[in-house]
């Protein structure tokens, strides 16, 4: 395995620590609406969040760095040709991080009701962003001799790729939702549990819709090994759920995460983007990396950064891990 | 959808845009991480309730500060691939990885540890809840290095070496790129004036509470917190400046030709005080200027020569084939001006309040006075009248943000006297565009950046004053008695949270 084989599965690994951890922020976005009845359950479910967020979020900015860093031409045509959904993404990304800190900052109903929309909104477009834009990854998009994307951004919302969204959506969502069945006390964590079992039923049909189809286009042993673990863990999570083993249910809806990210990456190897118009033109681990030194210098900021910020990072799950209920939020300004 | 403009000139007008913006909240952000941990450090010591209201206080602007700063670096992490796809090809292998270190290593620290800080205060046992922000200070300041590193290879690309075959610039010495004498200077100079910018900003909030005899302890000890790093942030960032400049004379000759309009090359140079030009022709129509002083700033001594803009061009034209290497000259010529200016009136005010707030030092014992009055404000041996008193609180207030403004045209001077290279020496900045995003695209992307963050400035803005005027908030019972186990003592299990969203 040369260094830049390596640092395909350390993307890999950055994507899937990104969707395993904003996936369930996001998640716990979208039930601000579906979940929430009144504004003391919509700040417990933020909450529950709270802490961490920012830090899961990080995940993407180390993927955009280490992309960057490992695959010049990746980060090139990727970000380039992919502008306006990614546009679309950051201004989420910019409104949402600040909803969370301003929200509480005013008392008054207007400004915590806009912030409120603003959470559920920004959650939601980017948690079906993702899919497509790894939908068309997966895919292949029209990439000419240069590197360049050639396609419309029109090119970009197929079938395929949109399924993807609503898989990402459907799933983040799901993660949410027994992360909130796991993290909150009271009538809410009851109510959350109820709604992880239809959130997770339409999440199993669309996901293996999804993956199946990536299987029957580009797959082999491996990805399919990846496919049937993501559906055995999304469906041994369902009844997790129902046997009201929360923790094991969050666990397992992780693992399907990982293992359909896993899967996605499996079919993509060895190209990083292929081409639909020229195979030679498709984007590859080879032709994509950066030089060796420069891979080496990465390798070794990645062997002894990353098991200190899982470290860290570990610790504050531990340090907030008790139960939030609507007893533990305080009156509504500070 | 084509606009009769240089591709490159829209990408540019949007960087400039984002990265300014963004810039308004980084030095403020690392200024005041620091200068919060050091009252929580005072409060954790001393045990002194004023520290901790300080504490919650600085600690407040701080959070609605990096807020801002978090989101908008974002999009500083995005779009070099998005519209300057062809420089990050060409570039990805040296640039990239200062990126990634700084994201591995500064950005999660920082977005970690900030989180636990925010909600630790009932979740933390004291000490530990005080080394987070010590954590949080530290993320911001590796995070400013390590994007100056890059931003330094950018001004002077060292530690790599051009692969013909592959058509891009590739490292060999990544610690060089760490560590050459841009970088170290980039950072002391951004370093220092980035607590020139707290600084000022505590002074300015503090002399409007001291103003109205508000909350004086606290804002008492802010004062002299404030001032103390004004003038030694102050002093270090004219250090630097200096430093910075001798080591620019040597590397980028063309910017700071331009910086004194100094069109052609004299011996002894003067430092040019005002100058009008005539850009077309090259040369000036209006200069007043400083004998030999510009000789002294490039080399130390009052009669070296110093190169001119003409001078210059001619040489890079010898080097690097036709074409012309200067850059706008008027902006970096009022660019550096109003760097210096801006930056160097705050320095002074705040030297001047250290000395008319002075404890002990010349100061008529009479005249002290104690933790809960407001300063006197002594010149020599009487305090300044009513009037003049309060006009040096009014100026401290208005003048708060002088240094921001010194920061961005500082940037601005250095990244547009550096055109019309992008990597200087290396690469043209017209060659570095993204030739797949089109125009329309850019000016989508830069409608929306440019009325998001109006926006979003309008309301950080209204949230800062109001908090500023609220003042330090009213220690609570669970803020006294903070636990002594992690995740909080069991007594408090079913108490509200001592911060919630």
């Amino acid at each position: 395995m040369e260094l830049h084989d390596v640092w395909f599965v350390l993307i890999a690994v950055l994507w899937t620590g990104y969707f395993f951890l904003e996936g369930f922020d996001f998640g716990v976005g979208v039930l601000t609406r579906l979940l929430a009845r009144d504004r003391a359950e919509k700040r417990v479910l933020i909450n529950t969040i709270g802490p961490v967020w920012d830090g899961n979020e990080v995940w993407l900015l180390t993927a955009g760095g280490a992309t960057f860093a490992a695959f010049p031409e990746w980060y090139a045509t990727l970000f380039s040709g992919f502008y306006l959904p990614l546009l679309l993404i950051l201004v989420c990304l910019i409104i949402r991080g600040v909803a969370f800190e301003y929200r509480v900052k005013r008392p008054e109903e207007r400004w915590q009701r806009n912030w409120e929309t603003a959470i559920f909104w920004t959650s939601l477009i980017p948690a079906f962003l993702w899919g497509v834009a790894f939908g068309n990854i997966v895919r292949g998009v029209k990439i000419d001799a240069e590197f360049e994307y050639v396609g419309t951004v029109w090119d970009l919302l197929n079938p395929y790729a949109l399924l993807g969204g609503l898989v990402t959506l459907t799933l983040f969502t799901f993660h949410g939702t027994v992360f909130t069945a796991l993290k909150t006390v009271g009538e809410i964590r009851e109510r959350a549990r109820r709604l992880a079992l239809r959130v997770g039923l339409v999440t199993a049909v669309l996901a293996s819709a999804f993956l199946l189809w990536t299987q029957a286009d580009k797959g082999d042993g491996t990805s399919l090994l990846a496919l049937v673990v993501a559906v055995a863990a999304l469906v041994a999570a369902l009844v997790a759920n129902q046997a009201g083993r929360e923790g094991w249910s969050f666990t397992l809806s992780g693992v399907t995460i990982v293992a359909a990210v896993a899967m996605l990456f499996l079919t993509l190897f060895p190209n990083v983007m292929p081409s639909t118009l020229d195979a030679d033109w498709s984007l590859t681990v080879t032709n994509a990396s950066s030089s060796p030194y420069t891979l080496k210098i990465m390798t070794w900021l990645a062997v002894i950064a990353t098991p200190v910020v899982l470290l860290y990072q570990g610790w504050t799950y531990w340090v907030f891990r008790k139960r939030i209920g609507t007893q533990h939020i305080a009156d509504p300004v500070h | 959808m084509d606009l009769a403009l240089a591709p490159e000139t829209l990408a540019r007008w949007q960087f400039g845009i984002t990265t300014v913006y963004h810039f308004l909240f980084v030095p403020l952000t690392i200024s005041l991480a620091a200068l919060t941990a050091g009252l929580q450090t005072a409060w954790v010591r001393t045990g002194k309730e004023k520290y901790l209201k300080a504490t919650k206080f600085w600690g407040k602007l701080f959070l609605i500060n990096i807020a801002m700063g978090v989101v908008t670096g974002i999009v500083q992490e995005f779009q070099f691939g998005m519209n300057w796809s062809d420089y990050s090809r060409f570039v990805g292998d040296v640039f990239g990885a200062p990126l990634a270190f700084e994201a591995l290593i500064a950005f999660f620290f920082e977005s970690t540890f900030i989180g636990l800080w925010i909600f630790g205060w009932d979740k933390l046992p004291k000490k530990i809840h005080l080394a987070c922000i010590w954590m949080v200070s530290i993320g911001t300041l590796l995070s400013a290095y390590f994007i100056l590193a890059a931003n330094s290879w950018m001004q002077h690309p060292v530690g790599y070496r051009i692969n013909e075959e592959k058509g891009r610039a590739e490292l060999t010495d990544f610690w060089l790129v760490l560590t050459q004498n841009t970088t170290l200077n980039q950072v002391f100079h951004s370093f220092s004036a980035a607590f020139l910018t707290g600084g000022a900003f505590m002074v300015g909030i503090a002399a409007f509470h001291l103003m109205r005899r508000k909350h004086i302890p606290v804002m008492r000890t802010s004062l002299r917190l404030g001032l103390v790093t004004l003038a030694v942030g102050g002093l270090f960032t004219a250090v630097s400046g200096d430093t910075l400049g001798k080591v620019m004379y040597e590397q980028q000759p063309m910017k700071m030709a331009a910086a004194e309009a100094l069109w052609d090359g004299e011996a002894p140079a003067p430092f040019s005080v005002f100058a009008y030009g005539d850009v077309d022709e090259g040369h000036n129509k209006v200069a007043l200027e400083i004998p030999g002083l510009l000789s002294f700033l490039a080399h130390s001594d009052f009669d070296s020569y110093v190169p001119g803009i003409n001078d210059t061009n001619e040489a890079l034209r010898e080097k690097f084939g036709p074409g012309d290497y200067k850059p706008i000259v008027p902006v970096a010529y009022w660019g550096f001006r109003w760097m210096i200016g801006f930056g160097m009136a705050s320095f002074s005010l705040g030297l001047l309040g250290l000395w008319l707030t002075r404890k002990k030092f010349l100061l008529p014992a009479a005249l002290r006075t104690g933790e809960d009055e407001v300063p006197r404000l002594v010149l020599l041996k009487q305090p300044l009248g009513a009037k003049l008193s309060r006009l040096y609180w009014l100026l401290a207030l208005w003048t708060m943000a002088f240094p921001l403004i010194a920061n961005s045209w500082g940037w601005i001077f250095t990244e547009m006297g550096r055109q019309p290279w992008v990597v200087y020496g290396v690469m043209q900045t017209k060659d570095a565009v993204s030739p797949g995003v089109s125009q329309a695209e850019v000016i989508t992307s830069m409608t929306v950046f440019t009325v998001l963050y109006a926006v979003l400035a309008v309301i950080e803005v209204k949230l800062l004053a109001k908090y500023v005027k609220a003042g330090p908030p009213e220690l609570t019972e669970s803020d006294l008695n903070p636990p002594t186990k992690l995740g909080g003592d069991l007594r408090d299990a079913d108490k509200p949270m001592a911060f919630s969203y």
